[in-house]
């Protein structure tokens, strides 16, 4: 792990080059952390990859943490590695929650909700209910890795990877309605639909 | 016979044919679909489909206190479920800055190498018999089941045994076990011995292994594949090396490495990975050193039970333990252990309360599952069933 001044360094360093990128640094339990806007993503990315010095060229892992009630309320963690100096390092994108409180009714301009249901093209940025949905730059051009695993955040979080080849439903059926990994979608209660006998007998 | 449609070739054996295989179906070792396009018998596109095992574990670690959701991630990934506790585990002793006592990070480390032992066997058993080789099956079962006996001794369970706990593991290991973990020991290595003088010069096996599903070490690294899959092609890369976690710097171990990167090279080295693994326990039982298995603090750990009839204050703290489960501050850690499949991360953001609010599995066999693709096209349908069981996904751990 870069310690903590190795870790203030380098959002010395990303300050310089791309000004207003890096929003805070944290080092908790022997870890470094970054927050980034999100706006800036791929460029924090790419210099943490390829500029001399740095070199954090593997992403180990792509998750969402959803920090209800805070704000931003998700972020969206690059967990990156360099395997040559066995260092890693935590970039957190922090994406605001865009869809008006409860996001069921009244979204800015909602689309119609069926648009978003077909899987072949890439989705609109609206939710199922209409409410919009939080938006950053895919990184699938810089870690191929990223591929499925922004997917899955996609699918649980409803998190829109602007970029991805083919941002659909990855482990969920693919007309699930709702983002189940956030933090106000409640655990059980939900009916199981068996979608064939229901179009078929139901 | 009317004439071709203009745009369509006369000849039939370049048309394309997409063909389903799966879900269920026996050589996909779990229940996994693939989309594949073939032009005769030669794979030109694959799209791997998953989510049929979905059950949703990661949300429903939310809904449990930290102590509960132990079980629930062991049920992931179902062939290695030390190296989820241990994840999980870890995780949640970082965040609370628990430090395990000596003895506890020894059994650890016996009990994960002797489950990567009974992964790898899963794994060589289940794809031997992919490529015809039955007899493997019977075998590797035969020393699994040795292991699995161990396992039940310490524990009192064969599979999902939940033996270790935030603060070490539950109990100590019983009179007896050592005695037969070395007669294990002692055995493993000669068996291995047995299995590669069966393979190893069977000319089937090396026909369909050698030189098939070649991917490069760069593209795997773009990947993020990482395990046996990247050590085959030549990346000396493995966690238990580069991080200090349980016994294992003081572990004497080789890295096992392939040159090639093809389907023989990944069986070579997971065999090889066997014997070092082997060799592994048998350091940390000479090692083990005497003491307690489990952390003192009793804040996170519950008392012994010869406690609770005689302490007021043991009382307490098991019913607060048992009820509420203890309370984690607020942070968050990624905290990753090499498990037999590559790097298996846990992710857990702590909210002060007793439950976790996020549980995250950064799960090898998921990401691994990438490089299928680039593995079978351009090959055969026949490769491709062997290059499935090379990259040894558990569809447990893909889908959660």
């Amino acid at each position: 792990m870069p310690d903590a001044p190795g870790l203030e360094l380098i959002r010395g360093q990303i300050e310089q080059e791309h000004p207003g990128a890096a929003l805070d640094s944290g080092f908790e339990h022997g870890r470094a952390s970054l927050s980034i806007d999100p706006a800036h993503v791929l460029a924090v990315l790419g210099w943490l990859r390829d500029a001399p010095g740095q070199g954090y060229a593997f992403l180990s892992s792509l998750h969402v943490a959803d920090y209800l009630p805070a704000q931003p309320r998700f972020a969206v963690h690059y967990e990156l590695l360099n395997r040559d100096r066995v260092e890693r390092i935590r970039v957190k994108a922090l994406l605001e929650d865009v869809s008006p409180a409860g996001g069921a009714v009244g979204g800015p301009a909602p689309e119609d909700a069926s648009a978003t249901a077909g899987s072949g093209g890439s989705p609109a940025a609206t939710g199922p209910a209409g409410g919009a949905l939080p938006e950053i730059d895919s990184c699938v051009s810089l870690f191929p890795t990223a591929e499925f695993q922004e997917r899955e955040a996609f699918d649980f979080f409803g998190i829109v990877f602007k970029g991805h080849p083919n941002l659909t439903r990855i482990l969920l059926p693919d007309d699930y309605v709702g983002w189940p990994q956030r933090r106000d979608f409640p655990v059980g209660g939900e009916p199981v639909t068996f979608t064939y006998n229901e179009r078929d007998y139901g | 016979m009317a004439e071709a449609a203009p745009g369509l070739t006369e000849d039939r054996t370049t048309e394309v044919m997409t063909v389903n295989i799966g879900p269920h179906h026996p050589a996909t070792h779990g229940v996994l679909r693939l989309v594949a396009d073939l032009e005769g018998e030669v794979v030109r596109d694959l799209r791997p489909v998953i989510g049929y095992v979905h059950t949703g574990i990661e949300k429903s670690c939310e809904d449990k206190s930290y102590w509960k959701v132990i079980p629930f991630v062991e049920r992931m990934d179902y062939v290695s479920y030390f190296f989820q506790m241990e994840a999980f585990c870890g995780a949640v002793e970082r965040l609370i800055e628990l430090e395990i006592p000596p003895r506890a990070k020894y059994l650890r480390t016996i009990f994960l190498e002797l489950n990567r032992i009974h992964s790898h066997l899963v794994w060589l058993g289940t794809t031997a018999l992919d490529l015809g080789a039955i007899s493997m099956l019977w075998y590797c079962f035969r020393d699994r089941d040795r292991i699995l006996d161990l396992f039940e001794m310490a524990a009192g369970q064969r599979m999902h045994t939940r033996y270790f706990q935030v603060g070490g593991v539950i109990e100590d290991i019983p009179l007896g076990f050592e005695a037969k973990l070395r007669e294990f020991v002692r055995d493993m290595p000669v068996r291995v011995g047995q299995y590669q003088a069966l393979l190893d010069r069977n000319e089937v096996f090396l026909s369909r292994t050698k030189g098939t599903g070649v991917v490069s070490r760069e593209r795997l690294l773009e990947l993020g594949v990482t395990g046996p899959l990247l050590r085959a092609a030549g990346e000396p890369w493995d966690l238990r090396k580069a991080f200090d976690y349980l016994a294992y710097p003081e572990m004497d171990f080789k890295i096992p490495v392939g040159t090639v990167g093809d389907n023989y090279d990944r069986y070579r080295v997971r065999v090889a990975e066997m014997v070092e693994s082997t060799r592994i326990v048998e350091q940390a039982l000479d090692g083990l050193p005497e003491g307690p298995f489990i952390a003192d603090d009793r804040k996170y750990v519950l008392p012994p039970r010869s406690e609770l009839s005689t302490s007021m204050e043991s009382l307490i703290h098991h019913f607060k333990l048992v009820t509420e489960g203890y309370r984690v501050g607020p942070g968050e850690i990624y905290y990753a252990i090499e498990s037999p499949r590559g790097e298996l991360g846990c992710f857990v953001l702590a909210d002060g309360s007793a439950k976790p609010a996020r549980v995250h599995f950064r799960d090898p066999s998921f990401v691994n599952l990438q490089a299928f693709r680039d593995m079978s096209v351009d090959g055969y349908v026949a490769d491709m069933i062997v290059s499935l069981g090379m990259l040894d996904p558990i569809l447990g751990g893909v889908d959660r």
